[in-house]
């Protein structure tokens, strides 16, 4: 019998596509005789166009339209929901209106790539400017916001303010988060082509049920009508959730030219035209007893939003559970200004909150004369303090005793600048790691042919994160068939309904609608072998039959076997079953939510005022591990990502228009091989069957979270300079350095 | 410093070019300002390699002319008529894998995907220049190409299993 795959370190079964270069992603797909679409995006930040002089472009031989406001198709607004999810209150290309530099306000359609490039550089737009508001300084009245998402933004518990000033030690630090943009290595890209009154689009999405829904509203569709296709996804994390206006004007071209187009976004667009991570102001005001025992934490949040949108980092929110505390206050507000609008960025509020708090809390345990992680065991949640309610599953405490151990944690020794090797400072620093568990309906389908083919289908997607090849586990597993012979097919709005591929709740909503659809075709099996007539396993009971290796097989008569395939043949048609699965009661009884501890290592070389990260360990919380193979490589590609938070990534305006100016991967810096030390990850592994029937909480955002605080703690522990401002530079450790003569 | 998109224009009539893919010729009428990245994409149908920047800033679009690592979005197509040029889609013989493909299975060295094809010609590429031994000469070697997904523990094992594999 073939053993389970479920929890085994499985190859990735969509490998081979990547490695070959086979995979087809949005902007691989191919139509016949297509028209190339190139942007072109106000260079004004806030004002109308005053005229549009297309002579010149048009000139350009290939170019065949130029769509503006003057000639797109009508469409309407449409404020953002969960059922129509599109980013931006803005239909595009409607009207002379100018909200931010980078808004779409021109697509040239052309023959081939380079002549609409040609043609987009060749338009002449003159605009009337006024003048913009792109720095939270430049505006005196904050929004106070208070939902995020169900969630309230302002809350509020015991005497918050009082505990803090009658307490023993106290912190009052201000933290600054840049402005981030995503830029997954794909492109944003729409291909679009209507057959008559039927559109079928090829979009770089985390979400072909949002794109669709929001191109059934842009143009008055029914949901037979669209069409949303995106089998491989170049990375998301988060940017290709909503949908943004670059996916309906391809729709509106080719409806305006009667031929397919293709969308790409160029890379600087990446900067302006699917979100960001907005800038963060956070002040952390602290309060303990000598013996570390927190009397009040109070979060205050200052972020910015644009004028056509709304979305908030909730940075505040983890002040209200990540550690035990009677008396809490978080608030959030923010600024509108002259900019495109931000959105969830991988781990959005958790990324920059767990930074802001954990910095905050190893200022305090420096005060306390305490270990930092010393100060964090103290101070554990046993219940949440958001909902008062018991967590599902919570074993933090382990995540930080087999982290210690493993990192040697009891070899740090406490002052900062005290440990050197090799002429360096060596500096370790740690904080926490969370993320909600989260989980929706979800709908998978599983087929099984005459010839033995079995395919599984849902509309969820694989980013990278390894959905492919985990459902195909448990299908194996719950079918007693190879894994690796299982055809999975996903992302594509036809097939059964899947939740957003955001929020880190993927395979926990998927993964059981699999294992339920398997479980259905099975017993739809077992039902036509043991009563159809000619069946060699004809008048058996349930209990006197068992699947092994692909075969229903008698217990006491292993010749009387039957393959799904002849059990199909049996029934004359395919075996096939759709099954679902969603939350319950659960949801309101219990606090959902994963944890895990970040231990880093950095090396500090004064003479240059180099850092540089020479070790990371993750120690994860998630429940049940699927696949520890995809599940390591998610958790490594989170604490890249914080390294990147913590030194590198900063997207950088131009004060006076709000333009982007660092819009080019040469001057937005992402980590790159030489910058990523080895990096360890390890998972407590206890399942966590309240959530759901697997036990696997979802793993795509948590391993960024805290990473930057341990970072910049080590830091502080070599240096001896606390910088409260990402990303931490050069520049800012000299400024902050004693002055040596 | 901010960066806009100034391409260059057409100047001169489509002019035919026999390029040699992946062992195969491939005829072609091109005009002038067409660059390799974008011969490749939409005039050969070999999609494996994979536009990220255009501007020679991630090396996604990583290729090998005459063996040599080369970013085809800062090539133009003409002046590589007469070049050997490799894709992703030649390294594999049928369906056996070349070894870095397979050792970028096994070590999961990629997750998206889409930089992965820069990724396995770049680390060919270096392979064959024969100088990057350590890891950290691996890592240093490979910079070139970014992976934002972060796989990069698992390139380098990937890449080193393969060295030291001969």
């Amino acid at each position: 019998m073939s053993a389970p795959v479920v929890g085994t370190p499985f190859d990735r079964v969509d490998g081979r596509a990547k490695v070959t270069g086979e995979a087809r992603y949005a902007a691989d797909a191919r139509e016949a005789e297509p028209l190339y679409a190139v942007l072109v995006q106000s260079t004004v930040a806030r004002g109308r166009i005053r005229a549009i002089d297309e002579s010149a472009a048009r000139a350009v031989p290939g170019v065949v339209e130029i769509m503006t406001s003057r000639n797109a198709p009508r469409v309407s607004a449409i404020d953002f929901s969960f059922e129509v999810p599109s980013s931006e209150q803005l239909a595009p290309l409607q009207d002379d209106q100018i909200h931010y530099d980078g808004q779409h306000v021109a697509v040239v359609l052309a023959r081939t790539f380079e002549a609409a490039r040609e043609g987009a550089a060749l338009l002449r737009i003159d605009y009337d400017g006024v003048p913009a508001r792109s720095r939270v300084a430049d505006v005196s009245g904050f929004e106070t916001i208070t939902q995020f998402f169900g969630r309230d933004a302002q809350q509020r518990r015991g005497d918050p303010e009082r505990a803090y000033e009658t307490s023993a030690v106290t912190i009052d630090a201000t933290y600054r988060t840049p402005e981030e943009t995503h830029n997954p290595l794909e492109p944003s890209a729409t291909i679009a082509r209507w057959d008559g009154d039927e559109l079928v689009v090829h979009d770089a999405t985390q979400w072909v049920n949002g794109a669709r829904s929001t191109l059934m509203a842009a143009f008055e569709l029914d949901e037979t009508k669209v069409r949303v296709v995106s089998p491989f996804v170049g990375g998301g994390f988060g940017c290709k959730g909503f949908s943004w206006p670059h996916t309906q004007i391809a729709a509106m071209a080719a409806r305006l030219t009667g031929r397919p187009v293709r969308l790409v976004l160029a890379r600087e667009q990446m900067f302006t035209s699917c979100g960001h991570r907005s800038e963060t102001e956070q002040r952390l005001r602290l309060g303990a007893a000598s013996d570390g025992t927190l009397k009040a934490v109070l979060h205050d949040v200052v972020t910015a939003t644009s004028r056509v949108g709304t979305f908030l980092e909730p940075a505040g929110l983890v002040s209200t559970f990540l550690v035990a505390c009677p008396n809490v206050a978080v608030t959030h507000r923010t600024a509108r200004l002259d900019i495109p609008t931000p959105t969830a960025m991988r781990a959005p509020g958790e990324a920059t909150g767990t930074y802001a708090l954990g910095c905050a809390l190893d200022e305090l345990a420096e005060q306390l004369g305490l270990d930092p992680l010393e100060l964090l065991r103290r101070n554990h949640a046993d219940i949440d303090g958001e909902s008062g309610r018991p967590y599902s599953s919570k074993h933090l405490l382990e995540c930080f005793a087999r982290g210690a151990e493993r990192f040697g944690w009891d070899r740090r020794t406490a002052a900062p600048r005290s440990m050197r090797e090799n002429g360096e400072y060596v500096g370790w620093g740690v904080a926490t790691a969370t993320y909600p568990a989260l989980r929706a309906p979800a709908q998978a389908r599983v087929t099984i042919d005459q010839d033995g083919r079995i395919e599984l289908a849902s509309a969820t997607h694989d980013l990278g994160t390894g959905m492919y090849t985990i459902i195909a586990q448990v299908a194996g597993d719950a079918l007693g068939v190879d894994a690796r012979g299982i055809v999975v097919r996903l992302g594509d709005s036809a097939l059964p309904p899947a939740p957003v591929a955001g929020g880190s709740m993927s395979t926990a909503s998927v993964a059981p609608a699999v294992q339920d659809a398997a479980a259905r075709v099975r017993d739809r099996a077992l039902e036509i072998a043991l009563g159809t007539a000619g069946s060699p396993l004809h008048g058996l009971r349930r209990e006197q039959v068992a699947f092994a290796d692909g075969r229903l097989r008698a217990n006491d008569d292993p010749s009387r076997a039957l393959s799904y395939a002849q059990i199909a043949q049996l029934a004359g048609r395919p075996l096939e079953a759709v099954g679902g699965a969603a939350p319950g009661e659960e949801e309101q009884q219990y606090a959902l939510q994963s944890f895990g501890a970040q231990f880093c290592e950095v090396r500090y070389d004064e003479e240059l005022a180099r850092v540089r990260v020479t070790r990371a360990l993750g120690v994860y919380d998630c429940g049940r591990v699927l696949n520890p193979k995809t599940a390591r490589s998610q958790m490594i590609g989170g604490i890249v990502w914080g390294i990147g938070m913590a030194f590198l990534e900063e997207t950088v305006r131009d004060p006076r228009s709000g333009a982007v100016v660092t819009n080019n991967l040469a001057d937005y810096h992402l980590p790159v091989n030489a910058d990523v030390p080895a990096i360890d990850v390890l998972f407590v592994e206890k399942p966590d069957l309240i959530f759901n029937p697997l036990g696997a909480r979802g793993m795509g955002e948590i391993g960024i979270t805290g990473v930057a605080a341990a970072l910049a703690n080590a830091v502080y522990h070599a240096s001896g300079v606390r910088v409260r401002d990402l990303p931490i530079t050069s520049e800012k450790l000299l400024a902050g350095a004693p002055v040596r003569v | 410093m901010r960066t806009t998109t100034r391409p260059p224009a057409a100047t001169d009539a489509a002019v035919s070019a026999t390029f040699r893919i992946n062992g195969r010729a491939v005829p072609l009428t091109i005009e002038p300002n067409v660059v390799l990245l974008d011969l490749l994409r939409e005039r050969a149908g070999l999609t494996g390699t994979k536009k990220g920047c255009d501007r020679g800033q991630c090396g996604a679009c990583t290729v090998l002319v005459n063996g040599r690592r080369t970013l085809s979005c800062l090539a133009l197509a003409l002046a590589h008529a007469n070049d050997e040029i490799t894709t992703v889609e030649g390294l594999a013989e049928g369906d056996r894998l070349h070894p870095v493909q397979a050792a970028f299975i096994e070590h999961d060295a990629f997750q998206c995907g889409f930089c992965t094809p820069g990724q396995i010609v770049s680390a060919v590429g270096m392979l064959a220049e024969n100088h990057a031994r350590t890891e950290d000469e691996i890592r240093e070697a490979l910079s070139g190409n970014i992976c934002r997904c972060g796989a990069y523990p698992n390139i380098v094992a990937a890449v080193r299993a393969v060295r030291e594999a001969g």
